[in-house]
């Protein structure tokens, strides 16, 4: 037999975020924790399906008028409708002028490539600024999409909090009219924020130099418990009449991680703009997957569009940010009461469900063999999954860490 | 526009005048002609160079985009929604309708969906192939259990977007490791398919398929421009049902469709978006493929439940790559994950579920193949009756019994732009332009009506 065609192709290496899950699952000892993946876990450790969804899935599923037939390219249209005003607030004058045009996309991840794509053809400047560090993925993505991709600076290892001059500084030098990658709240992995000051200065500054926002928000409502809190840093940029982009995801905030859900907002100057605008994300939509997967659009509708369930959420949803910040005093008390060496108040002043360690990789990679605690090798660990029986374990294995391995 | 909007796009002559208007006030993009009313203070002004003036942006940076037109398949849905003519009929887009002209939700879905919620299953992320038990079911299904292929472990299979989705993994990986290989595909072909291969840069050029003179399969010209194509191409093969023809080859002709592929050491790429739904039989459709693996030879099938299983809208499929040794399965299949995660991380649970547990239960199994032997059977005779109409009412003697010979969902009429365009116009009968009816939207009651239609967008219109 021949050789095959593939024989040039080499294996790819385990993604590294959920390659972490991979090995974690392989691993056979009884005191495994995995904190990789940002999924949240109950206190008892568990998947958790919020009930409201689970409501609006039975309502789904016992409705005899409901049909499987395809969304149109852009999604389910009441779907973006309740999307733009979640993220933008239901009084924005962008959506109530038909400024904004929002198209269902796969979670954040479609959201983040559909709009890099769009701006790779149509935007005339094709450089993205994305912070110093950021998820993973943000860097694939746009490469793929065909926007070169350069760093600002953002997280400074001595503070363990924000390099904000290092910030101005990079963004002031950025070309005019360079797209910058902005994470709404909840900046993963270091879960540290702009105040809302450093906001409003970040704001001026770009829109000085005429920088094009794109927000990546996959975390509204899930890092203060208050999804208006959550998106003001995106709103400020709305209000000022300027223009941006926003990938929202519901994966963490309603739970559905595997439904895919989410939305590319792009709002404009003028609804002439925005509704040409949404006719090119249709051309870039079309060839990649045709139209976007019904199940999880739904479920987010229903819930967004009934006063009551829309309630119900937020309470819900509070509950899961108040366990991740309970969690965190937890661990930050924790360490407190072993004397570990170290400044470890990042830990409580960090937003949302990943804490930056600050351990390096041999830390990390100690605390898988000796421990077997499962994070990225950045030293980033996912609060969500954690809980109150296993905090010790984790101090445990940080204390350890410090103390004994580099 | 066209050169404004290049002009635009490129950025080096806009950009170096826009380092030119430091220190005055700037606008965001200075080198093309605004088309806004009224708002912008400058509409009235064409501006190809420098522009000078004292207030920040008003403009909008997407200013000269312009409006794409609507997608022409599926346009064809949105046209036919807004036409308020009571007889209207629409045979665009290729969706199951019952005899009743509604949609079609299948029992067995709906069994799976409610099982599904009855065990309270978790909504955690795929892992970024896909649910791994769907993986294993389609892979099964499309080559059968027992074949070697699958004990062999010969097969990567990795979940997509339905065949959308799946073709664009598939695209996505020939341009990164056979830059530079073509895809070859037939005229005419599913219109999204060239959009799928330009836009992950696959070079693609055609291959004859469809014969007007014989409402048929240009076989001879096919194999030609199959055995004319450089070395290590890509063939893009329908695995049955040809959309938008619904002409098959027969086995005799896949057969040497195989041999040419074979000696030019080209590469078969199947599209898989019909198992079932031609024939009625899930094993019979898939001949194609299965005859392509026992030859022991390399290929790519993408696979489709938006018809056979009614899930259009979960988006729900696969991209199947057969290799000739199972390590090169195993290294071909972390490199298709890893163009799907900076596409969208992981695929959508729901339609993988819903097809793992209809396949994986066999009386779920036997309830789906019952229901697609139903619509299958039920597109058989429409084709029937619509021919039957045809013959009685068209006096000129012209053989329509291509009609019959056809597969699938669709037939190609034969009618050329401006009579498809008739058929809308006067007739209110929606179709895509190339001629393509779905007869998944016809019903028998309506048979009649659509053979006038025909008939007289035939002969009455050039």
């Amino acid at each position: 037999m021949a050789d095959s065609v593939f024989h040039h192709v080499v294996r790819a290496p385990e993604d590294p975020i959920l390659g972490v899950t991979v090995a974690y699952n392989k691993d056979t000892s009884p005191n495994k924790l995995n904190l990789g993946v940002g999924a949240y876990r109950t206190e008892e450790g568990k998947p958790l399906v919020l009930s409201v969804v689970r409501q609006a899935e039975q309502s789904l599923v016992n409705d005899p008028s409901r049909v499987k037939e395809y969304l149109p390219i852009i999604g389910l249209a009441e779907f973006n409708k309740l999307s733009a005003k979640l993220i933008c607030g239901a009084d924005s004058p962008a959506i109530q002028e038909n400024r904004v045009t929002t198209v269902q996309c796969l979670s954040g991840t479609g959201s983040l490539r559909v709009g890099g794509e769009f701006l790779a053809r149509h935007y005339h400047e094709r450089t993205i600024y994305i912070p110093q560090p950021t998820w993973g993925n943000h860097p694939k993505v746009f490469t793929l999409a065909g926007l070169s991709v350069k760093y600002y600076r953002y997280y400074d290892p001595a503070t363990r909090g924000l390099d904000f001059q290092g910030l101005l500084e990079d963004l002031g030098s950025a070309p005019s009219g360079a797209v910058v990658l902005l994470h709404a709240c909840a900046h993963n992995p270091t879960g540290v924020d702009p105040t809302v000051e450093q906001w409003e200065q970040i704001r001026q500054l770009m829109r000085s130099k005429q920088l094009l926002p794109f927000f990546d928000s996959a975390y509204q409502g899930f890092a203060s418990g208050s999804l208006d809190a959550d998106a003001q840093s995106v709103r400020m940029f709305v209000a000022d009449g300027g223009e941006c982009l926003v990938a929202q995801s519901y994966a963490k905030n309603m739970g559905l991680y595997g439904e895919r859900v989410g939305a590319l907002s792009i709002v404009c100057k003028t609804s002439d703009v925005a509704g040409k605008v949404e006719s090119q994300l249709k051309l870039v939509i079309r060839p990649m997957y045709s139209n976007p997967p019904l199940h999880g659009a739904s479920i987010v509708a229903t819930i967004l569009r009934d006063k009551d369930m829309y309630n119900e959420w937020t309470i819900e949803l509070k509950a899961m940010a108040d366990r991740i910040i309970s969690m965190r005093h937890q661990l930050f008390e924790a360490l407190k009461t072993r004397g570990t060496p170290g400044d470890w108040s990042h830990i409580i002043k960090q937003i949302g469900m990943f804490t930056f360690t600050g351990l390096n990789s041999e830390q990390v990679a100690f605390m898988r063999q000796e421990y077997h605690i499962y994070m990225t090798s950045d030293g980033r660990i996912s609060m969500a999954g954690l809980s109150s029986r296993t905090v010790p374990h984790l101090a445990d294995a940080i204390h350890a860490a410090v103390t004994r391995a580099s | 526009m066209a050169s404004a909007m290049l002009s635009f796009a490129s950025a080096p002559a806009s950009l170096s005048v826009h380092e030119n208007l430091k220190g005055k006030a700037k606008i965001g993009s200075a080198n093309f002609r605004s088309s806004v009313p009224e708002r912008n203070p400058f509409a009235k002004t064409k501006h190809f160079g420098r522009v000078s003036m004292s207030v920040a942006v008003n403009v909008s940076r997407f200013e000269g985009i312009t409006m794409a037109p609507p997608d022409p398949i599926l346009g064809v849905s949105e046209a036919f929604k807004a036409d308020t003519d009571e007889r209207k009929l629409n045979l665009g887009v290729g969706a199951y309708r019952t005899e009743e002209l509604q949609p079609y939700v299948l029992k067995v879905v709906k069994k799976a969906e409610n099982l599904m919620l009855e065990r309270g299953e978790n909504k955690e992320y795929l892992p970024i192939e896909g649910l791994v038990a769907f993986n294993k079911a389609t892979a099964e299904l499309l080559f059968g259990a027992d074949n070697p292929v699958i004990k062999q472990q010969r097969v990567a299979t990795v979940q997509g977007l339905s065949g959308t989705g799946s073709l664009r993994l598939a695209a996505a990986l020939i341009e990164r490791y056979f830059p530079g290989a073509k895809v070859l595909i037939s005229s005419p072909t599913w219109g999204n398919h060239k959009n799928i291969f330009n836009d992950a840069r696959v070079p693609w050029s055609e291959y004859r398929y469809y014969d007007p003179k014989t409402v048929g399969l240009d076989f001879e010209g096919m194999i030609a421009d199959i055995k004319d194509a450089p070395e290590g191409s890509f063939i893009l093969l329908h695995g049955c049902a040809h959309n938008p023809t619904g002409i098959d080859p027969t086995p005799e002709q896949w057969e040497k469709i195989a041999d040419v592929i074979q000696k030019k050491n080209h590469i078969p790429f199947f599209d898989v978006a019909y198992q079932g739904f031609a024939s009625g039989s899930l094993d019979a459709d898939a001949g194609s493929v299965r005859l392509f693996a026992a030859r022991g030879m390399e290929l790519l099938v993408a696979q489709s439940y938006s018809k056979n299983l009614g899930l259009y809208a979960e988006r729900i499929g696969a991209i199947n790559v057969v290799c000739s040794t199972a390590d090169a399965a195993t290294r071909v299949k972390s490199q298709l994950k890893r163009l799907a995660r900076p596409m969208y991380s992981n695929p959508p649970v729901h339609g993988a579920k819903i097809v793992a547990n209809i396949v994986s239960d066999p009386a779920l199994f036997n309830e789906w193949k019952a229901e697609m032997e139903m619509m299958a059977g039920r597109i058989k005779n429409v084709r029937q009756k619509l021919y039957d109409s045809l013959s009685a009412k068209d006096k000129s003697g012209k053989d329509w019994s291509f009609i019959l010979k056809q597969i699938g969902m669709f037939s190609f009429t034969g009618l050329s732009k401006t009579q498809s365009e008739n058929m809308t116009n006067k007739w209110h009968v929606y179709m895509t332009k190339d001629g393509r009816i779905s007869l998944a939207g016809l019903n028998l009651a309506k048979c009649e009506d659509l053979a006038d239609a025909i008939v007289d967008s035939y002969h009455n219109v050039s």
